[in-house]
């Protein structure tokens, strides 16, 4: 029977806290298993070096999303190479999973348009600021590609918080309705900035709301990525090869924690207690999946010490590159309104032009 | 008794004098509870007057200004947050479609007496959608209010006033300049009236006008400008739209620089063009001139301060608008 004909409240586990199998391990060869862990590590220590880029001023408000990675490379790892995805802004770690250049990344949050330019070979959305918006993108795509006859599944990222827009009702209802190949996978992280789940829906669980959809709604431990990835998986292969009397959409709710705040303007300790964030962190998805790898044989110290050092030079490396990267011409500011630029538009970029000329960076630019 | 405040303060001043003062008032939006708001507009106020009416509200703009609709109209004082401008468009519907018109089409009968507060504007290097100023738009809506203070002793006056108005009021808050100053702001409760300009100098050669965050661009570039005399106009309220006072300055002066950050093209400057256009043309030395956002959305950091009117743009508009 699919992982997915479950009752929503009941919580869907492959490894526990201890890194202990405690459910079907899902079939995926050794190196699959290790490059998880590579990639959960990787966006770990991407987000640590993007908070510590922000708090010495060389980038932007910022969305950490440490504690989440189990969530966003566990379900990443599910799609195949057609299937999409569409990121709400803080699958930083699920982007990097299927192909998206760290670079680009650390380009959007240091504040260039070009890191909202997604390479071809990637399939994917750029990120979402408003919350929810992206769900009723993912539910057209979907439809789209149900149009056009291609057997892609579409996987979409929001929060506990964004369930609360009619967004992700809307989104969801014209999925069941018109039984689109999507994957709704909802990050619970437990606070929606300083609101907490409980005060977001009296639903008992997020994943139980697709009942009302006419689709399956299944709840998995976000912080353990196999059980992640044994969710998703089925529910991307249901959204190509639904069975019969199964509809293609899936709800997902991954039961996890942000251990940071919910941007780097945030600041936690206004709203909830360093206890339950210490109880969470015990549920932490690294250590999760490096002692179920080593205690398998799959990993060893020799071969973390390697991954860790190869991480932290990719790292370094990426935030060298965007850091070269120049700030735009202004002219920059004047393309892409329209796909011809317009004759008023052309006046006021020549008119800037003029004084920036006179100016310089001196006369606009405040730091 | 005064206390010095920035504008912030001011505003989270001005609703605990209102949620004191008149029981009906409740405070809600997301994240004004518990932890007293993004900006902290909110600070302290759950503390001091419990969770019924200082509330956070699951994450919808739309059901925020929507329910604002039902407790206005059955005998609340609603002042609702949207937490950034860039959110408010999901609510547009319950601005445009209900709040605005519930008095016009039951003539009367039933009024929606609320308030809609929120922080707007660019220069802060904010994420994407965090930086819109669609004042305009908004100005756009019969029966809708539209305040923009730019000082602290404004901010609480006009909030007051705002909150204690018989109508909705989309009372538009410049972040920019939340915490760049302090001025004496009275303590206790006052009010300032909407639908008036402030004169903020008083000049012979040209007028300019601006609002919001604007205001302060305007007055660094006016200050520095050598030789010219200029008449600073704050209108502090868009709609509606104090005519009288920039319509009899323009006839002192002759001329006119409109000074806003949204983008050009039917932006709130067009408004006062066409104004002077109807009740002052015959006074004109100088064609009006606009300094204001390009017709662009707001870009990223990377960019942003090139959007931005700064000084040497607005200085280069009077200088012209005078030399003409």
């Amino acid at each position: 029977m699919s992982v997915l004909q479950r009752d929503p409240q009941d919580m869907l586990r492959v490894l526990d806290e201890d890194g202990e199998p405690v459910g079907e391990v899902p079939d995926l060869s050794d190196d699959e298993l290790v490059t998880m862990y590579r990639e959960m590590y990787l966006a770990r220590h991407f987000d640590t070096r993007a908070v510590s880029l922000q708090r010495q001023g060389r980038m932007g408000t910022y969305p950490p999303l440490s504690g989440q990675e189990g969530a966003q490379i566990g379900s990443a790892f599910a799609l195949d190479e057609e299937d999409w995805m569409f990121p709400s802004y803080r699958e930083h770690g699920a982007a990097l999973h299927r192909g998206l250049p760290l670079k680009r990344t650390l380009l959007y949050w240091m504040g260039h348009e070009k890191g909202n330019q997604i390479p071809d070979h990637v399939n994917m959305f750029p990120v979402a600021v408003p919350i929810a918006t992206q769900i009723l993108h993912a539910t057209g795509a979907a439809w789209a590609k149900k149009l056009q006859d291609k057997n892609e599944a579409v996987i979409c990222y929001f929060g506990d918080g964004g369930t609360s827009e009619g967004d992700f009702h809307e989104g969801l209802n014209f999925a069941g309705v018109f039984d689109t190949p999507n994957v709704f996978f909802c990050n619970n992280n437990q606070w929606a900035i300083s609101v907490p789940r409980e005060r977001q829906t009296a639903s008992a669980t997020i994943a139980q709301k697709a009942v009302a959809y006419g689709f399956e709604g299944v709840q998995v431990d976000g912080m353990d990525p196999l059980a992640v990835y044994a969710a998703t998986r089925a529910a991307v292969e249901k959204a190509k090869n639904p069975g019969e009397g199964e509809r293609r959409p899936t709800l997902i709710e991954a039961v996890q924690y942000r251990f940071g705040a919910h941007t780097t303007a945030d600041d936690p300790t206004v709203y909830r207690d360093s206890d339950e964030v210490e109880q969470w962190k015990k549920k932490d998805p690294i250590p999760r999946l490096e002692r179920f790898l080593r205690d398998t044989g799959r990993l060893d110290d020799e071969k973390v010490d390697a991954i860790h050092a190869e991480v932290e030079d990719q790292v370094a490396t990426a935030i060298k590159e965007a850091e070269a990267e120049p700030r735009p011409e202004p002219e920059e500011m004047f393309n892409n309104v329209f796909a011809e630029m317009t004759p008023e538009i052309r006046a006021q970029a020549d008119e800037f032009a003029e004084l920036y000329e006179k100016h310089g960076d001196e006369g606009f630019l405040r730091e | 008794m005064t206390m010095n405040a920035t504008i912030i303060e001011a505003i989270n001043d001005a609703l605990h004098e209102e949620l004191a003062n008149d029981d009906r008032t409740l405070v809600f939006g997301e994240d004004v509870g518990q932890s007293g708001g993004v900006f902290r507009a909110t600070d302290g106020l759950q503390e001091a007057f419990g969770e019924e009416r200082v509330r956070d509200t699951p994450l919808s703009e739309i059901a925020i200004v929507g329910a604002a609709v039902g407790l206005a109209t059955y005998g609340y004082r609603p002042v609702a947050e949207i937490q950034f401008s860039g959110f408010l468009p999901p609510a547009f519907d319950q601005l445009v479609t209900n709040a605005s018109r519930i008095r016009w089409r039951t003539r009367g009968e039933l009024t929606a007496p609320m308030t809609v507060r929120m922080p707007y504007g660019a220069g802060v290097r904010a994420l994407e959608h965090h930086s819109e100023s669609l004042e305009a738009a908004y100005s756009h809506v019969p029966g809708l209010k539209v305040v923009i203070p730019s000082t602290p002793h404004d901010a609480k006056g006009l909030l007051l006033s705002a909150i204690r108005d018989p109508d909705p009021v989309l009372f538009m808050e410049p972040k920019h300049v939340y915490r760049s100053f302090r001025e004496e702001v009275p303590e206790g409760t006052y009010t300032e009236p909407l639908g008036e300009a402030a004169v903020r100098r008083e000049g012979e050669d040209v007028t300019v006008v601006s609002w919001g965050a604007m205001m302060h661009k305007t007055l660094e570039a006016v200050d520095e400008l050598d030789g010219v005399d200029c008449e600073v106009i704050d209108l502090r309220t868009i709609s509606p739209l104090d005519r009288r006072t920039v319509v009899e300055s323009v006839k002192k002066t002759g001329r006119c620089v409109v000074v806003h950050e949204a983008p050009k093209t039917g932006g709130f400057a067009s408004e006062l063009v066409a104004t002077i256009n109807d009740e002052a043309l015959l006074y004109l030395e100088a064609p009006v001139e606009r300094v204001t956002g390009f017709d662009v959305p707001v870009p990223l950091l990377a960019m942003e301060d090139y959007y931005i009117p700064h000084p040497p743009r607005i200085a280069a508009a009077i200088e012209e608008t005078v030399d003409f």
